[in-house]
């Protein structure tokens, strides 16, 4: 059995969604099932100009692999791939990208919600919103329901 | 007395005003938690900044820990607001 691949980038670029899918599952047999999670940002009725997001560099990173080879043993993955940008971003724009192949589509599914649900509550990233009056830069405050979906997991 | 590195984030550090620094710990600050409240003494920018203790999140050297978290030989302890990433 081939063993499971993770990639795990924290980048200020741009990324090719159809070509991370590729690198994945290029030369495997054993996966059946590709499940993708695109993550842009809004304009939020108009009104946000950009984000702009921070990180903590080094446990980002650290953080978000954790998070993978967490899913990767719970759902048994072949492979999965997140990729997460900082700096500012336009509405429009993509922000994150996870990856999660398996042998079946339930396993691969699961295991894309369950990275995404760990990463928006655990994974060292804040966004702070630009709006398009020039004045308001407010940091987007966390969401209850980001900790009620992570907690379906335990 | 010992020298650690402390790392700001978001909110934290613009409350803060610098993004990290190296402060000299006094041995009566043994938890994460003891940190925090160690910090509010150093002025009102820290005070703002930590006001709402319960919601900074603390991180020894990259991970993760509760506030009753012993800090042992960390070398850098960094503090943050809940995370808004994805």
């Amino acid at each position: 059995m081939d063993s499971a691949l993770i990639t795990v980038r924290v980048q200020a670029d741009d990324f090719d969604t159809a070509a991370e899918i590729e690198a994945l599952s290029a030369g495997r047999t054993d996966i059946g099932a590709v499940v993708t999670f695109s993550g842009l940002c809004r304009e939020e009725k108009g009104q946000l100009s950009a984000l702009e997001l921070e990180h903590y560099p080094g446990m980002a990173e650290a953080e978000i692999r954790r998070i993978c080879e967490e899913a990767v043993a719970r759902f048994e993955l072949h492979g999965a791939t997140a990729i997460h940008r900082y700096g500012r971003i336009d509405p429009g724009h993509r922000i994150v990208l996870v990856i999660a192949a398996a042998t079946h589509r339930q396993a691969a599914f699961d295991g894309a919600s369950f990275i995404m649900d760990y990463l928006k509550t655990a994974a060292p990233f804040w966004k702070k919103e630009h709006l398009k009056d020039g004045t308001a830069r407010d940091w987007v405050s966390a969401k209850d329901a980001d900790d009620t979906a992570r907690a379906r997991w335990t | 007395m010992r020298e650690v590195r402390l790392v700001y984030f978001a909110w934290v550090r613009e409350r803060i005003g610098v993004g990290e620094e190296m402060v000299s710990l006094p041995d009566t600050v043994v938890t994460a938690g003891d940190l925090i409240a160690f910090l509010k003494t150093r002025g009102e920018d820290y005070e703002a900044a930590l006001e709402h203790e319960n919601v900074i999140r603390v991180a020894i050297d990259q991970e993760h820990v509760e506030h009753d978290e012993p800090l042992g030989s960390a070398r850098e302890i960094a503090l943050f607001p809940p995370m808004t990433g994805g």
